[in-house]
């Protein structure tokens, strides 16, 4: 495993958000998921996934409940919530401008 | 507006923050194992897989303490978990967090009462209509120096200011009254207090009667329709409320009267103890009612709008100053002299309320000052611990705020006893401050515990933002590097401790000075000579009613027949009657001449406190015969021209020359009479707090109703002079059934009560002097133990290397004591001021009275020598040995 990439300031919510807007899940199906997805560049250390699922979930953004989990044990999982739909499309909003504007200083410079 | 989500989120961490916890719990370790799982499936040992799991998690404990620092409410539970350790803390040691509650208890508990009593007395509104514009005139005397230069004023005075001046909207007079009120068949007689006031009074006021009306103009005459206006309390009292008798007549001195109407509850100007008012002109016969030289009504005007203060009594004292030169002959004042309606209610009060309120914040800050000090000794212990946590990276505000917490806590318990405490002394105060005004507005209201709640907060920063800064400092790090062996190292601290000691010193010097200053002046008044006989007199007064007792004979024969019963009574030793008794109060005064002495000049007045007295007065009271005769059987009826006058009035009168055989001329209120002096008697003072002041005696048995018909029975007895009381009443009551007996007071209550206001005071302050001074006591001996503690292994080597145990004595003696030389030298200073900020509550003594601050100031060094001898006693007993191995 190569040393994880910091993740940008503020990014985490937004993968968070994003990776559980298909389907509910809990903490570690979270970080493992970003990591395949990112082909295992992006690695989310618990000291930052938890405090940030929580802070979102205190946020009313996602909400949370106990259920049984692949391997029969119960586990929490995380679902979007209204709100948190539309905090998830401005921060796709916001990301998408970002990484355009960084592409082009990239890019031209 | 929160979402629903996130309102249900803060709902339920307010509540289930346990049961979060814990799910917390729950959720990491799944993670954990689910990490731990997906190890061994890819290869690793069970034993292996653990510990790379653990790896890759990192701390738990930091991981759930980062999770918890993002819920809702993390600073109030963070609050929480700072008061739980506070809390822990005190009660480490409860001798000093029950001390040091109780002290802020004291304190706190003090300034909320006496800022209650501020508030409601001298701060809060008159309640009367726009009460900032309503002024008190007065005439003050260019020649008179005594006094404070406010001088009642005449009614034909009052009478041409308010016809002949305009800065005023009007004007309003009023003067104080007595009267016998009875039924319409003249039962239930009772001798109350009462008031005359002008029609206009009531409407400038503003002040409604709840019932009937006020006076009208034409009642306002001298021969008027006799009408009278209830108080409230008499209302309630003697009518029971029933408005019935709004209408009715009662009697007045015996004369019918119409009840016009009922003041409202909340009217007690201005004075509590008046029950009824009348109209202000009937308070005068025709001829008074125009005189401007019988000085006895209060003015009060309303300001126009628009008009200077001071311009309009310009006006006013212009007018006067023309009154005075058409009435050069007589006693009229020159000029007119004006002050804020509020001042003149509180005028007694005030400096008393303040000094009282200057006393007990000196009380807390000092309390303060204490708390400070033990909290920074306790610091001092625990510096250690404070650097270690400091270099582990305890953020410094987190250590701050954790050690104020502590101090939050004892000044918020404290607070909450405080005001409990501030409670019933409020209470206590109000009902024992003998004519204190405005007192029924004394309550305790939102703004009395927002004081209380300031007052938590800013002793709370006072007493632990001092300790928690010294104390967790940059140079607290350097608390780890050196040992416990190194001298001098707290050398700072120590310091600190010294200033603030320094400052608790010179308050308590202050404090004692003025307490010293007052007690000082109320026992000169209680021992105050008042020229007579005190022990085993019973006074008792009564007034003959003018309508029966109309007379000299009628007069006569009631005085002759009730000394001649009351005489034989058993246990009466001697009976005697005069106007007003000694050290009683105020009584009228007369202007006159000495005809075989003229006054040097036109402008002088001699005036005299005019007495009328029986042959036998001055025997029963042992006042001194000096020169001449007293009066005998013989001076009656009409053979009245004889007069004994006073020691004081030969001094200041005839400059000691033999007074027997001259003759005086003295102005009653319509004529003139000329008296022939026969003897000269000792001085009795009419009011203890006031100076000597000359007296005339006139005799008694003359019998002229309107001088005579009110008495005072003087009773000396061999038993107990409160069990004379009621065979006296019974035999004034045999004589005339209807006659009410009021102010039945032995000689002894008579000086109390004329007392008991300043003892009040001077007992206050002493008690938050003596209180400040045990806090300076215990302070100073808590430093020095300490530093004696710190300095265990300087002595112990000093010791070992040969220094005299006396002389180790001498130094750490003169290390405790150095600060208190300095805080009495900085406290002189601030005796200085607070002595002539009481200057006008010190009767006869100087503000400055050596004796008396030297005495408090000896008083606290011996408090600080015996709190400081103990520490520097045991220091100079400890073993070398024994010092130098401890630790």
């Amino acid at each position: 495993m190569g040393k994880p990439s910091d993740l940008v300031q503020g990014t985490l919510d937004l993968l968070i958000l994003k990776t559980i807007s298909l389907e509910p899940k809990h903490g570690w199906a979270i970080a493992k998921r970003i990591q395949q997805i990112s082909n295992e560049v992006l690695q989310v250390q618990q000291g930052s996934l938890y405090p940030a699922l929580h802070r979102l979930e205190q946020q009313g953004w996602i909400t949370a409940h106990w259920a049984e989990s692949e391997t029969g044990r119960q586990a929490k999982f995380y679902s979007l919530t209204g709100d948190g739909k539309n905090q998830l499309e401005k921060e796709t909003a916001n990301w998408n401008r970002l990484s355009q504007a960084i592409n082009i200083v990239v890019a031209e410079a | 507006m929160p979402s629903r989500h996130k309102l249900y989120m803060q709902i339920r961490m307010l509540f289930g923050r346990n049961r979060a916890g814990q799910r917390l719990q729950d959720e990491l370790r799944f993670h954990l194992d689910q990490q731990m799982s997906e190890n061994i499936a890819s290869g690793m040992s069970p034993k292996d897989a653990c510990k790379a799991a653990m790896r890759s998690f990192g701390d738990p404990g930091l991981v759930r303490e980062q999770v918890k620092a993002t819920w809702n409410w993390y600073n109030i539970d963070k609050l929480g978990r700072d008061l739980k350790y506070g809390v822990r803390t005190l009660l480490r040691s409860p001798g000093f967090a029950v001390v040091s509650v109780l002290v802020m208890a004291l304190g706190i508990g003090a300034t909320t009462s006496l800022f209650t009593m501020v508030r409601a007395v001298l701060l809060r509104p008159l309640p009367f209509r726009d009460p900032g514009r309503l002024v008190m005139l007065y005439e003050h005397f260019r020649q008179v120096k005594s006094g404070d230069g406010f001088n009642a004023v005449a009614p034909g005075d009052y009478r041409d200011w308010r016809s002949q001046t305009h800065g005023f909207e009007d004007m309003a007079a009023m003067r104080g009254y007595g009267g016998i009120l009875s039924g319409v068949h003249s039962e239930l007689p009772e001798v109350v207090q009462s008031a005359g006031g002008s029609a206009n009074l009531f409407p400038l006021l503003g002040v409604t009667p709840v019932y009937g009306r006020v006076f009208t103009e034409a009642e306002d005459q001298p021969k008027g329709e006799p009408v009278v206006l209830l108080t409230w309390s008499l209302f309630q009292r003697r009518f029971a409320g029933d408005l019935s008798i709004i209408g009715k007549q009662i009697h007045l001195d015996t004369i019918p009267t119409t009840v016009v109407g009922v003041l409202p509850s909340w009217f007690t100007y201005p004075d509590a103890r008046i029950e009824f008012w009348m109209p202000y002109a009937q308070s005068f016969t025709p001829q008074d009612y125009g005189m401007h030289d019988g000085h006895q009504s209060m003015v009060v005007a309303r300001l126009k709008p628009g008009v200077s203060v001071e311009a309009a009594t310009r006006e006013v004292s212009t007018l006067q100053y023309q009154i005075h030169l058409a009435n050069a002959s007589k006693p009229v004042a020159e000029d007119v002299w004006s002050r804020p309606m509020i001042d003149d209610v509180v005028k007694d009060v005030k400096t008393p309320l303040l000094v009282l309120l200057c006393s007990v914040v000196c009380m807390l800050l000092i309390a303060c000052l204490n708390v400070s000090n033990l909290l920074v000794a306790r610091a001092a212990a625990r510096r250690k611990e404070v650097a270690i946590r400091g270099a582990l990276g305890g953020s410094r505000l987190a250590l701050i705020r954790e050690q104020m917490t502590e101090s939050l806590l004892i000044c918020v318990a404290g607070g909450g006893l405080g005001l409990l405490l501030s409670l019933a002394s409020t209470r206590w105060l109000a009902a024992h401050w003998r004519n204190l005004p405005r007192v029924d507005t004394v309550h305790v209201d939102g703004w009395v515990f927002a004081f209380a709640l300031g007052l938590v907060v800013a002793t709370a920063l006072l007493a632990g933002l001092v300790p928690a800064i010294s104390s967790t400092g940059k140079e607290s790090l350097s608390a780890l590097r050196e040992s416990s062996r190194s001298i001098g190292g707290s050398g700072s601290r120590a310091r600190l401790r010294q200033v603030m000691l320094t400052a608790e010193i010179s308050l308590t010097v202050t404090l004692l000075a003025a307490a010293g200053l007052l007690f000082h002046s109320f026992v000169r008044l209680r021992t105050a000579d008042v020229g007579c006989r005190i022990d085993h007199v019973m006074t008792m007064k009564f007034g003959l009613p003018e309508i029966q007792y109309d007379t000299r004979e009628k007069v006569l024969l009631f005085h002759q027949s009730l000394l001649e019963r009351v005489r034989r009574l058993p246990g009466v030793s001697g009976a005697a009657l005069v106007s007003t008794a000694p050290a009683a109060g105020p009584q009228g005064d007369r202007v006159f001449t000495i005809l075989e002495r003229p006054a040097p000049s036109y402008s002088i007045q001699y005036v005299a406190v005019t007495l009328t007295a029986d042959p036998q007065y001055f025997i029963v009271m042992q006042i001194p015969l000096l020169r001449g005769r007293v009066f005998t059987e013989h001076e009656r009826l009409h053979n009245d021209h004889y007069i004994v006058v006073s020691k004081q009035f030969v001094n200041q009168y005839l400059a000691g020359d033999d007074p027997i055989g001259k003759h005086v001329r003295i102005w009653w209120d319509t004529k003139v009479e000329t008296y022939e002096v026969i003897g000269e008697v000792g001085d009795t003072l009419y009011d203890v707090t006031k100076p000597v002041s000359a007296t005339i005696y006139f005799p008694i048995l003359s019998g002229i109703p309107d001088r005579t018909s009110e008495a005072t029975i003087m009773v000396h007895t061999s038993v107990n002079p409160l069990t004379i009381s009621t065979p006296v009443r019974q035999q004034i009551s045999t004589l005339e059934p209807e006659l009410p007996v009021y102010n039945a007071l032995t000689m002894d209550q008579i000086l109390n009560k004329t007392t008991a206001s300043q003892g009040f005071a001077a007992n206050l302050v002493l008690a938050f002097a003596g209180i400040s001074l045990l806090l300076a006591g215990v302070g100073l001996y808590g430093v020095l133990s300490y530093l004696v503690t710190q300095r265990s292994v300087e002595i112990g080597i000093r010791i070992a290397l040969g220094a005299q145990r006396p002389e180790v004595l001498r130094v750490v003696l003169v290390d405790g004591l150095r600060p208190v030389l300095f805080g009495a030298a900085a406290g002189l200073a601030g005796a200085a001021v607070a002595g002539s900020l009481i200057r006008s509550m010190l009767y006869g003594a100087s503000p400055y009275d050596p004796l008396v601050i030297a005495g408090m100031v000896g008083c606290l060094l011996l408090t600080a020598v015996v709190a400081c001898v103990v520490p520097a006693w045991r220091a100079s007993r400890m073993d070398p040995m024994q010092a130098l191995r401890s630790e």
